[in-house]
C-alpha cells in the first residue's frame, strides 16, 4: 500500500505508519516528486510522528527526497521525529540525517511557506505592490 | 569484531537461562518489519524503555535489511535472558549468503558493496553494547546484545 499523499494549498502532506517497507519509502519518494514536477506543489511536508524507527535507509532516502526537492527549487521539512527516534540517529552518528526539519505538521508547513516565501515561489513573481 | 562493556559476560556467549523469544524468517521486506515488531515486544516485556526498545528495533532493521539485501534473506532471532542483577537482549541474524569479504573494512563508517553508505554495522556497534561477526563464504552469523541491570 502507497502511503498517501494530500495538498493543502501549494503543500504536500504525508503523514507516515509505524512502520513502513523500504519500498514504500521509496514509492512516497517517486510520488512526492511527481506532484511537485507536475506543478501541483512546492513544497512537502512529511510528519513522522507515528515512525518508531528510522533506521539509515530511510535516513537516506528522506534526505536524499529533501535534496531532489530542493534541486527542483522546492522546499522539503520532515515534522514531529520522537525523542527516541532522535536520539538513536544521533547515536548512529553524523548526517543521518540532512534536510530541514519541525516540531510537528503546524510548523513543517509554516517552514515551508517561510521558506518558499524567502525564495519567490515557483514562478518567481515580482509581488505588486 | 567484539566490544563488550562486560568481557566475563559477552552476548557472544549465549548463557545458560537465555530464552528464545521470537525466531523471524527473512525473505521479503516486511518481514524486515516483522523482526522489529518482534524486538520491540521482546523489550518492552523485559522493561526496557522506549529509547532502548527504539535502538533495537533500528539494528534490527539494518542487520535484517543486510541479510536480505547481501545473501537474499536469513533468519533474525530474539533472545532474552533475565538473571537477578540483570536484563538482557540478544540478536542473532544469521544467513547462507557469500558471507563478508572484509569485516574490519565492513564495520567502518562509509564502506559499502551494496550501493548503500555503509553506516549500518557501524550503527549496531554504536548503538548496541557488544557485538559479534562470525562470517564464511556459506554463512554469516552477527550476535548483538544489549544488557541493562534489573
Ligand atoms: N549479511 C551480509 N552478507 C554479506 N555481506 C554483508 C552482510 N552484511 C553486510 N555486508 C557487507 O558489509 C558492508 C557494510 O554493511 P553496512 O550495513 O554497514 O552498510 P551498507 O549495507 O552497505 O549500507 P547501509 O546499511 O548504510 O544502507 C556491505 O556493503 C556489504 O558489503
Ligand atoms: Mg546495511
Amino acid at each position: 500500500m502507497r502511503v498517501p499523499i494530500l495538498r493543502l494549498g501549494r503543500v504536500l502532506l504525508t503523514s507516515l505508519p509505524a512502520d513502513l517497507t523500504d519500498q514504500q519509502v521509496m514509492d512516497l519518494q517517486i510520488d512526492a516528486l511527481a506532484l511537485i514536477q507536475a506543478g501541483k506543489a512546492d513544497g512537502l511536508v512529511i510528519d513522522i510522528t507515528a515512525a518508531d524507527v528510522v533506521d539509515s535507509y530511510m535516513a537516506r532516502i528522506l534526505s536524499e527526497t529533501a535534496k531532489m526537492v530542493t534541486i527542483m527549487g522546492g522546499v522539503a521539512v520532515l515534522a514531529g521525529m520522537q525523542p527516541a527516534v532522535a536520539l538513536t540517529l544521533v547515536e548512529m552518528g553524523r548526517g543521518m540525517i540532512d534536510m530541514e526539519t519541525a516540531f510537528d505538521l503546524e510548523g513543517g508547513v509554516a517552514k515551508v511557506a517561510r521558506l518558499v516565501a524567502s525564495r519567490g515561489g515557483r514562478h518567481d513573481e515580482v509581488p505588486i505592490a | 569484531m567484539t566490544k563488550s562493556r562486560s568481557p566475563d559476560r559477552s552476548a557472544s556467549e549465549p548463557a545458560v537461562g537465555t530464552e528464545t523469544h521470537a525466531v523471524v524468517e527473512i525473505r521479503v521486506q516486511n518481514d524486515i518489519l516483522l523482526a522489529r515488531q518482534a524486538s520491540r515486544k521482546a523489550a518492552a516485556a523485559l522493561g526496557f524503555g522506549t529509547v532502548d526498545q527504539t535502538r533495537l528495533a533500528t539494528i534490527v532493521s539494518e542487520l535484517t535489511r543486510n541479510a536480505l539485501t547481501y545473501a537474499g534473506g536469513g533468519a533474525c532471532r530474539v533472545l532474552t535472558r533475565l538473571t537477578a542483577q540483570e536484563r538482557c537482549i540478544v540478536i542473532e541474524v544469521e544467513d547462507q549468503g557469500p558471507g563478508i569479504a572484509d569485516v574490519t573494512g565492513a564495520l567502518a563508517r562509509g564502506y559499502s558493496t551494496g550501493g548503500g553508505v555503509g553506516l549500518g554495522l557501524a550503527a549496531v556497534h554504536k548503538l548496541m553494547d557488544d557485538m559479534t561477526i562470525e562470517t564464511r563464504p556459506g554463512r554469516t552469523l552477527v550476535r548483538t546484545g544489549m544488557t541493562r541491570r534489573r
